[in-house]
């Protein structure tokens, strides 16, 4: 008689056989456990009531917050955060996520219903996440507060969607011209005499370039979408014109402005004006290069200007245009209170505080960075230091853009932008009308 | 006297008219079919909810209108899968994706059967090469592909400096500037940390290859190249299909060094087939047409080993 397959006589006496069977049942066991509880999801948050009385100051009870903030505009959050975790009884836990990754971990987080209680968020990705309804309206809240307007205007405008407001300014970004007086006075240049037209620009940018010794006229990134913007685009707009059409679903970055502009940044990299890097550069080191003192002028973030090493002798100046004039990209970080979250009236506690006067002049001025009301443009910080009069005075003069597929068509490393960007500047310019249908495309996706 | 032999795994426990006398084996077996089931079970639920169900889940995302802030949004099939061809980056990066999968392959496992061949004899030291050659492998792929970026960076990575110093080059070397240097670049950090672990997977190949055929082939005045060829090559041949298996399916998903060393640049020349998925899940925001590109990879994959399986079956077989 045979025996069945698969009881091939594995009884017969083996001493760790029993031992074994212990050791994988215990295994299974644990196994079974461990994807038991991974499976268990966190506990979904309770309904806030959002049509409960919208006090303007929320609710300080000791509620623990979780925050999202991007690297780029990091040491403003962090210096908000804890400065209102040192007075008040709900604490901030915040969160820094790298730039690059931002879009991508909130996308997953709202895939997953898992995002924290506030995220701040570029401000030009906003539209994005207002018309997927990942924010709370804060309508009411923001109107409650007795300096709504003056609030600037052009984020509450990128966060504004079917007539509500979801968003309030976290932080204002601005780009602005940074010069190095050092070199501009070893380069026979007058230090008090900024660029005040792109050809004064290429003009000084060359004269410093001709310091050699290391010493460069300019930098810029030159494989990064998102510096392109927000370096580029306000000399296009100094000139009075647009780049995009009012709804963002077309692109007019191939005119005759916009061609100038090109023109003097293919100059710089035809003749070396350019540090170097700048082809490489994708955004992850740009505002690395001015501090180390090589480079005579330069768009920079004016979030960076506190961040400058103390003995740089730098100077600021609005971005001009091929004619004169002046503009600057106003980014920077919007913020909002995520629509799953259940603790509303806390979050706005700690909202309603960051744009009050004590945090907004104690510590967004304190730190030499744009404050998010053009009522306290004027304050005792930035009288102290009359290049924070100028970068504040600017935000009057900026724009930020609108456009719901933003970040797919110029902050996409593989998008349409940077294929115009780096063909207008690296190669020989002809390709850019080409180029902008691929962007007009993208928009109108 | 009855003799019953169930001869199937299935088959019921024999009926027995005589209930006291019930066979203890049939008893013993039975219940070793329920053990075995007992085992396995969370094994096929771990398979099952870990591997099917997801698989069933991005099947249906790729038929349906799914972006990934505003969730499901209905079917809107075969619009996915016919969408996937309009994008000017599709083409390039599955020709780019072969290209860097053949390269890889070549490069890798001669490499690596090099390097086995080497370390095979227990010579001294042949004990610490194996370690070192190994060593990259303890690496994660993206901690040795932010590595890298690091040293290749031409302003603040060592390399270029190193070079400048020793006069070799002029100005600052941009490993990653040109889509050449991007794929070669890529290409070294990817031998450099793989070619121990598929050493190690022909060492063991090698090392079963007995002794005595050596000898024999040496007594009857073989060269080495002539051994290398006739004996340790066919009999290296399980090895070598599983490193070649590991190679191509390794190769043919490759994201993490190209999304943290070029990001698919310069000029969108090394974006591949995973990066495009990336791209559309997290910068377009559409799983839909993400999970529609995926099973395409799926597919592929699948294809390409049935056919690696086959070659080498016949191989083996002749």
């Amino acid at each position: 008689m045979g025996s069945p397959p698969g009881s091939q006589g594995r009884l017969r006496g083996r001493s760790h056989e029993p031992v074994r069977r212990l050791a994988t049942a215990a295994v299974a066991l644990l196994a079974t456990v461990g994807l038991a509880t991974a499976c268990g999801s966190g506990d979904g948050g309770s309904e806030d009531d959002g049509t409960k009385a919208a006090d303007a100051k929320g609710v300080d009870d000791g509620a623990t917050l979780t925050m999202w903030t991007r690297a780029a505009t990091r040491p403003q959050s962090e210096a908000l955060v804890k400065a209102y975790n040192a007075g008040h009884e709900n604490k901030v836990e915040l969160t820094v996520i790298p730039t690059d990754d931002y879009q991508a971990k909130v996308g997953a987080a709202a895939g997953a219903k898992d995002l924290p209680d506030l995220f701040a968020s570029d401000v030009v990705f906003v539209p994005n996440y207002t018309s997927s309804r990942l924010f709370a309206d804060l309508t009411d809240r923001i109107d409650a507060l007795p300096f709504a307007d003056d609030l600037a205007q052009s984020h509450i405008k990128a966060g504004t969607y079917d007539g509500k407001k979801y968003v309030v300014p976290h932080t204002l970004d601005l780009s602005v011209l940074f010069y190095n007086k050092d070199l501009y006075r070893k380069a026979q240049l007058d230090p008090d005499k900024p660029p005040a037209t792109l050809a004064d620009w290429d003009r000084q940018a060359r004269a410093v370039d001709a310091l050699g010794g290391g010493v460069n006229g300019t930098f810029f990134g030159g494989n990064c979408g998102g510096c392109g913007v927000f370096t580029w685009w306000p000399s296009i707009w100094a000139a009075g014109e647009d780049v995009l059409n009012k709804d963002g679903t077309e692109a007019l970055l191939a005119s005759g402005t916009a061609q100038k502009v090109y023109d003097t940044y293919r100059g710089w990299v035809r003749d070396d004006i350019v540090a170097p890097g700048a082809r490489d550069e994708t955004g992850v080191t740009w505002t690395g290069v001015f501090p180390k003192g090589k480079v005579g002028v330069m768009p920079m973030p004016s979030t960076t200007l506190g961040l400058m090493p103390k003995d740089l002798d730098l100077g600021v100046a609005p971005i001009p245009g091929p004619d004169g004039g002046k503009s600057t990209f106003v980014g920077g970080d919007a913020i909002g209170i995520s629509a799953t979250s259940d603790k509303t009236d806390q979050a706005w506690n700690f909202l309603a505080w960051s744009l009050g006067d004590k945090a907004q002049v104690d510590v967004v001025a304190a730190h030499k960075d744009v404050v998010a009301r053009t009522d306290l443009a004027s304050n005792k910080y930035s009288k102290a230091d009359p290049r924070l009069v100028t970068i504040n005075q600017l935000v009057a003069d900026g724009r930020t853009p609108y456009a719901l597929k933003f970040g797919q068509t110029f902050n996409d490393p593989n998008g349409p932008w940077l294929t115009l960007m780096r063909d207008a500047v690296f190669g020989d310019g002809a390709k850019v009308e080409k180029d902008n249908e691929a962007v007009t495309a993208s928009l109108a996706d | 006297m009855q003799v019953k032999t169930p001869d199937r795994a299935t088959a019921e426990p024999p009926v027995r008219t005589d209930p006291q006398h019930r066979r203890p084996r049939a008893l013993l077996w039975h219940s070793r079919t329920l053990q075995g089931l007992a085992y396995a079970t969370p094994t096929a639920v771990f398979v099952a909810v870990l591997f099917v169900l997801p698989l069933l889940l991005v099947g249906q995302m790729s038929l349906h209108d799914w972006p990934l802030l505003a969730g499901d949004q209905g079917s809107n099939a075969p619009e996915n899968y016919t969408d996937v061809s309009d994008s000017t980056l599709f083409w390039p990066a599955v020709r780019f994706t072969l290209l860097y999968t053949g390269i890889v392959t070549v490069v890798l496992l001669g490499l690596a059967l090099l390097l086995a061949l080497l370390v095979q004899e227990s010579r001294p030291g042949a004990g610490f090469f194996r370690t070192v050659y190994f060593l990259p492998g303890a690496l994660g792929l993206a901690s040795a592909s932010l590595l890298f970026w690091g040293m290749y960076s031409p302003t603040t990575g060592p390399l270029s400096r190193t070079l400048e110093k020793l006069g070799l080059v002029d100005d600052p070397v941009s490993f990653l500037g040109t889509p050449t240097s991007a794929l070669l670049s890529t290409v070294f950090l990817v031998v450099w940390k793989f070619a121990g672990f598929y050493m190690l997977i022909l060492l063991v190949g090698l090392q079963r290859i007995p002794h005595e055929l050596y000898e024999a082939a040496r007594m009857d005045g073989a060269s080495r190249g002539q051994i290398f060829r006739s004996i340790t090559l066919p009999l290296l041949r399980p090895s070598l299909a599983l490193s070649l298996l590991l190679c191509v399916t390794g190769s043919l998903l490759a994201f993490d060094q190209f999304f943290v060393l070029t990001k698919g640049g310069p000029d969108n020349s090394t974006v591949t087939v995973v990066q495009l998925i990336y791209r559309e899940a997290f910068q377009r925001l559409n799983l839909g047409t993400a999970a529609a590109l995926s099973i395409l990879v799926l597919a592929a994959l699948l294809l390409l080993n049935a056919l690696q399986f086959r070659g080498l079956r016949h191989a083996d077989e002749s």
